[in-house]
């Protein structure tokens, strides 16, 4: 087993999970949890079994497209095995969320589920630039009929603009990648897409700055940062809850996995000149973010804006692109993907009940729904970043890191903290205190089955927070082999 | 020109014998099948006279036609094409009423008039191939007896076609006057070339932008696809443009016409004007034939970036292999837009179901063919693992070598644009299923088979495009 027969095997169950609808409605969603359970045990073994001397976990390589050097190259290093592992973990958390929520046409639901897992894999092994390319514009496509097929009232809206968003900024990462190659075809006399041969490419300083900037874009509006961030309130509201839970947990990773991987160690002096523009986007994305968190009516809605200000943050630490800042953007991924899952599971099973997402028709939800209450509690203050959580760790080292190289952008971003506690805390005393609003009449709580994932997810947030230690480790000989500033 | 020589022409004398055949056989026995069978088989049999008789590349019989791998390549597409046209036309015509039989006959003619053209390396062989198309296309386009729309197409095309290939025959004429020859390989380069000359060129310019419906000559093109019973649109937005490109591709390859700034120029506003225009005109569309249209110009246009590079970049063959890659992609995926909507045309309704509407619901009515239609639309749009992004790919590899960033980015501007509308489609058929639009049918399995066929293709050489490389690449004789 490694990354290549993954993402086959997601790709083959997804197949499988669509046919089976035929033999047995229930076949599909269970086809998905064992296939999902069994990869995240396999993601697991990997890690437990160790790298090898050049610090990879798994590799694959194969040659595809002869004719312009383009070859199937799959690197399973310490950071994309977290990402894969978070992928397949959250990829659990999506199916158990929608197990009650999809009500029609199972098979070709979790098709697309485990098609985007599959696409999302790919993104974050590939070490071919064609290569990678395919699997960011394909994971995009099922994840586009998740939301155009299942989402909520304005879902063909949503879907579109989310399409084009990612589409149009996608082309001007392929053109960036093929300028790129042909850059360094001139001056090697090879015609390659591997990343490992492209790095260190000579080239003049303003085509590397415009270069940089095609894939920067790219990986922004996936992050997403402001001003690129519109497709995301939309999407994220209108998407069915596991698309929420996969967008909002993995595919925005993806957005900050190439600014990491990516950006800076193919183009490090364009990244170093464009320090000051990235991340005072960063900073603003994070108080933007939360500003526009608070003035939601909509829960959704709420905790996708925070989304936007959470990962301004991973984008502070790219740009500061020191040990500490960059160690905190990683850890800040992983724990922004369970905290923003959970959010949005616990929103999405709110809508399934109450039919509404407006917190204005909701409220003492506590009183009726304890075990909801505990959880909407648990990662409220999660994302708020209290100490001992994931999300502390995460922007503390971040701004740690981003003090050393912009005191001031650095203090605009610590607001946002202030600003999320504000948003977090609105949330949960519009939704789950005051007074008992008549809607809520009757309304089931938690059952096991969401409980169970609930306390999976809320269990990893600890982990992340009291001993981050494994996930440091995993992330730091990748981080120094990029080149980090120390 | 020896005996020998008639083997490097196995597939014009396959193609022309059998036809002869297909006439004598429909005068005896007049039924659709009969001859529908026999077209298929006449297409067949040249397809395999292809194989048969792989040409040395660059073959010339007596200055008149060319059989190399370009034209090997592109008659292998018109074949196939033609098939898939007979195939999509057997259903739509059998819904109609009138007979079908003489539908066949004027496909196959059509086809050869095409590939006369694919071969052609004189003006005159470029002539006869194309009155032979046009005129078959003629009555192909008018062919429904019932209807004003199908009528009302062949004559807007019968009326422009034929001033735009006057306008091209004098611009022949124009050049021949000037420089005595109408073989192509003896035109010789631009740079000598005398003020008439060059008028002649814009003229002959103009005529073929006409037939590929490049901007601004494309005013004809929405009205005709949309007029034009649905197989025969796919046809027409195929074979007939794929011959006119291989024409002006060997002709600007054995010219090196745009070398010359002011053809070169002319190009690129053409280019410009298709892919901006020709996109964002599409997005008004309630009309799949029409967005279609939009949607083939702008494809033009993309295609027209390996043209200009011809004269830009260090190995004109490169751009050779873009132009026929793009052609199969571009083939590929018309054929199997076209296809579908022929398939929910195929039905006693008299008009086609080509409004964008009666695709509603289409995923869970019509499961396979709404696939087929969506592998094709993402295909148009050039996502990745479809033959279109592979097509792009090249078209944007080629430019960036070339270093004509203005094509470059009026591509990526154009195909931002296209997403939008080529997306609405997909959309539409997600929708839940209304009242029934139109009249359900239970389309025959061989349509099914040459739709699935068709997009299979699409994903096969998209995920896999090595051996369609190799191929091209070798009958180029670059491998």
């Amino acid at each position: 087993m490694n990354g290549w027969d993954l993402i086959l095997v997601l790709l083959a169950a997804g197949g499988v999970a669509w046919l089976a609808e035929r033999f047995n409605v229930n076949a599909p969603r269970w086809i998905s949890l064992v296939v999902l359970i069994v990869a995240t045990f396999l993601v697991a073994g990997m890690w437990l079994g160790g790298a090898d001397a050049s610090g990879l976990y798994d590799q694959v390589e194969m040659a595809w497209i002869p004719r312009f050097g383009i070859s199937v190259l799959l690197y399973m290093d310490g950071l994309s095995l977290m990402l894969v592992g978070l992928t397949v973990l959250l990829g659990v958390v999506a199916v158990v969320a929608s197990w009650s929520e999809i009500k029609e046409r199972h098979g070709f639901f979790q098709a697309n589920l485990l098609w985007t897992l599959a696409g999302v894999v790919g993104v974050f092994t590939a070490m071919d630039l064609f290569l990678f390319f395919v699997f960011w514009e394909v994971m995009l496509v099922p994840m586009y009929f998740l939301i155009a097929i299942w989402g909520h009232e304005n879902r063909g809206y949503a879907a579109m603009k989310f399409f084009l968003f990612t589409q149009v900024s996608g082309l001007l990462l392929l053109l960036a990648i093929l300028t790129l190659v042909y850059v360094h075809y001139m001056g090697s006399g090879v015609i390659t897409f591997s990343y490992r041969d492209l790095l260190g490419t000579q080239m003049d300083g303003t085509l590397a700055f415009y270069l940089m900037l095609g894939f920067f874009v790219a990986f922004v509006v996936k992050l997403p940062g402001v001003p690129l961030h519109t497709w995301l309130p939309d999407a994220h509201t209108q998407a069915p809850t596991a698309g929420s839970v996969i967008l909002a947990g993995i595919l925005l990773k993806t957005g900050a996995y190439g600014l990491i991987r990516f950006v800076v160690p193919l183009f490090p002096e364009a990244a170093l000149e464009f320090r000051w523009p990235a991340m005072l986007l960063g900073a603003i994305s994070v108080v933007y973010g939360g500003y526009m968190a608070y003035s939601q009516s909509d829960f959704k809605r709420l905790v996708a804006y925070s989304s936007i200000s959470h990962m301004g943050f991973v984008l502070l630490g790219v740009f500061a692109w020191n040990m500490l800042a960059l160690q905190g953007a990683v850890v800040q991924m992983i724990a922004h993907g369970f905290s923003s899952a959970a959010l949005f599971m616990l929103a999405g099973a709110l809508q399934q009940r109450l039919h509404t997402r407006e917190m204005g028709e909701m409220g003492g939800l506590w009183q009726r729904a304890p075990r909801m209450g505990v959880v909407a509690l648990f990662f409220v203050v999660a994302s708020l970043g209290m100490p001992g959580l994931g999300t502390f760790v995460g922007e503390f080292l971040v701004l740690l890191g981003a003090f050393q190289v912009d005191i001031v952008l650095t203090a605009v971003a610590a607001i946002g903290i202030i600003v999320a506690a504000v948003y977090s805390l609105s949330l949960m005393q519009r939704s789950f205190q005051g007074g008992v609003s008549p809607n809520t009449e009757g309304i089931s709580d938690f059952g096991a089955r969401e409980l169970s994932v609930m306390v999976l997810m809320a269990l990893a947030l600890v982990a992340l927070g009291v001993y981050p230690a494994p996930v440091l480790e995993l992330s730091e000989p990748v981080v120094t082999g990029l080149g980090v500033n120390p | 020109m020896t005996v020998g020589d008639l083997w490097v022409l196995a597939p014009y004398v396959i193609v022309t014998a059998g036809k002869l055949v297909h006439l004598l056989a429909v005068s005896f026995w007049r039924t659709p099948g009969v001859s529908l069978w026999t077209a298929v088989a006449v297409l067949v049999a040249g397809v395999v006279g292809l194989a048969v008789e792989a040409p040395e590349p660059s073959e010339i019989l007596t200055g008149f036609m060319v059989v190399d791998g370009l034209t090997t390549f592109f008659n292998g597409l018109a074949l196939v094409a033609a098939l898939a046209t007979a195939v999509f036309a057997r259903t739509y015509l059998a819904g109609r009423s009138g007979e079908a039989e003489e539908f066949y006959i004027l496909l196959v003619v059509a086809t050869l008039g095409a590939m006369t053209m694919g071969a052609a390396n004189h003006f005159a062989a470029l002539l006869l191939g194309l009155e032979i198309l046009s005129v078959s296309l003629y009555v192909l386009i008018g062919y429904p007896e019932e209807g004003h729309p199908p009528l009302e197409a062949a004559l807007k095309y019968l009326v422009l076609s034929g001033v735009a290939s006057t306008t091209m025959l004098f611009g022949i004429a124009l050049v021949y006057m000037e420089l005595g020859t109408l073989r192509f390989d003896a035109i010789g380069d631009p740079a000598g070339w005398s003020a008439i000359t060059v008028l002649g060129h814009a003229m002959m310019i103009a005529g073929i932008a006409f037939k590929l419906s490049l901007a601004p000559f494309h005013m004809w093109t929405p009205d005709v696809y949309q007029g034009a019973p649905a197989p025969v649109t796919g046809y027409l937005a195929t074979v007939s443009k794929g011959a006119m490109v291989i024409v002006i591709t060997r002709y600007a390859v054995s010219t090196d016409l745009f070398s010359s700034d002011s053809a070169f120029n002319i190009l690129l506003v053409l280019a410009v004007l298709s892919m901006i225009g020709g996109n964002v005109l599409a997005l008004l569309q309630t009309n799949i034939k029409r967005l279609l249209a939009y949607s083939s110009i702008a494809h033009v246009g993309y295609l027209m970036i390996a043209l200009a590079a011809l004269a830009r970049i260090a190995s004109p063959d490169v751009a050779v292999e873009t132009v026929l890659m793009y052609l199969a992609a571009y083939f590929a995926m018309s054929l199997a837009a076209f296809g579908a909507v022929s398939i929910l045309s195929s039905s006693e309704a008299s008009r086609d179901a080509d409004h964008i509407d009666d695709l509603e619901g289409l995923f869970w009515r019509q499961p396979l063919a709404s696939v087929v239609l969506t592998v094709s639309m993402l295909a148009l749009a050039g996502i990745p693992l479809t033959m279109g992004f592979m097509a792009k790919f090249y078209v944007i590899t080629t430019g960036v070598e070339g270093a004509l960033w203005l094509l470059v980015w009026s591509l990526v501007i154009g195909s931002a644009i296209a997403i939008y509308y080529y997306l609405r489609v997909v959309i539409v058929m997600t929708r839940p299923a209304k009242e029934m639009v139109y009249p359900q049918n239970d389309a025959a399995s061989l349509e099914l088979t040459a739709l699935t066929a068709l997009g299979v293709t699409i994903m096969v050489f998209g995920i896999y495009p090595t051996p369609l490389i190799t191929l091209v690449r070798t009958l180029l004789g670059l491998a």
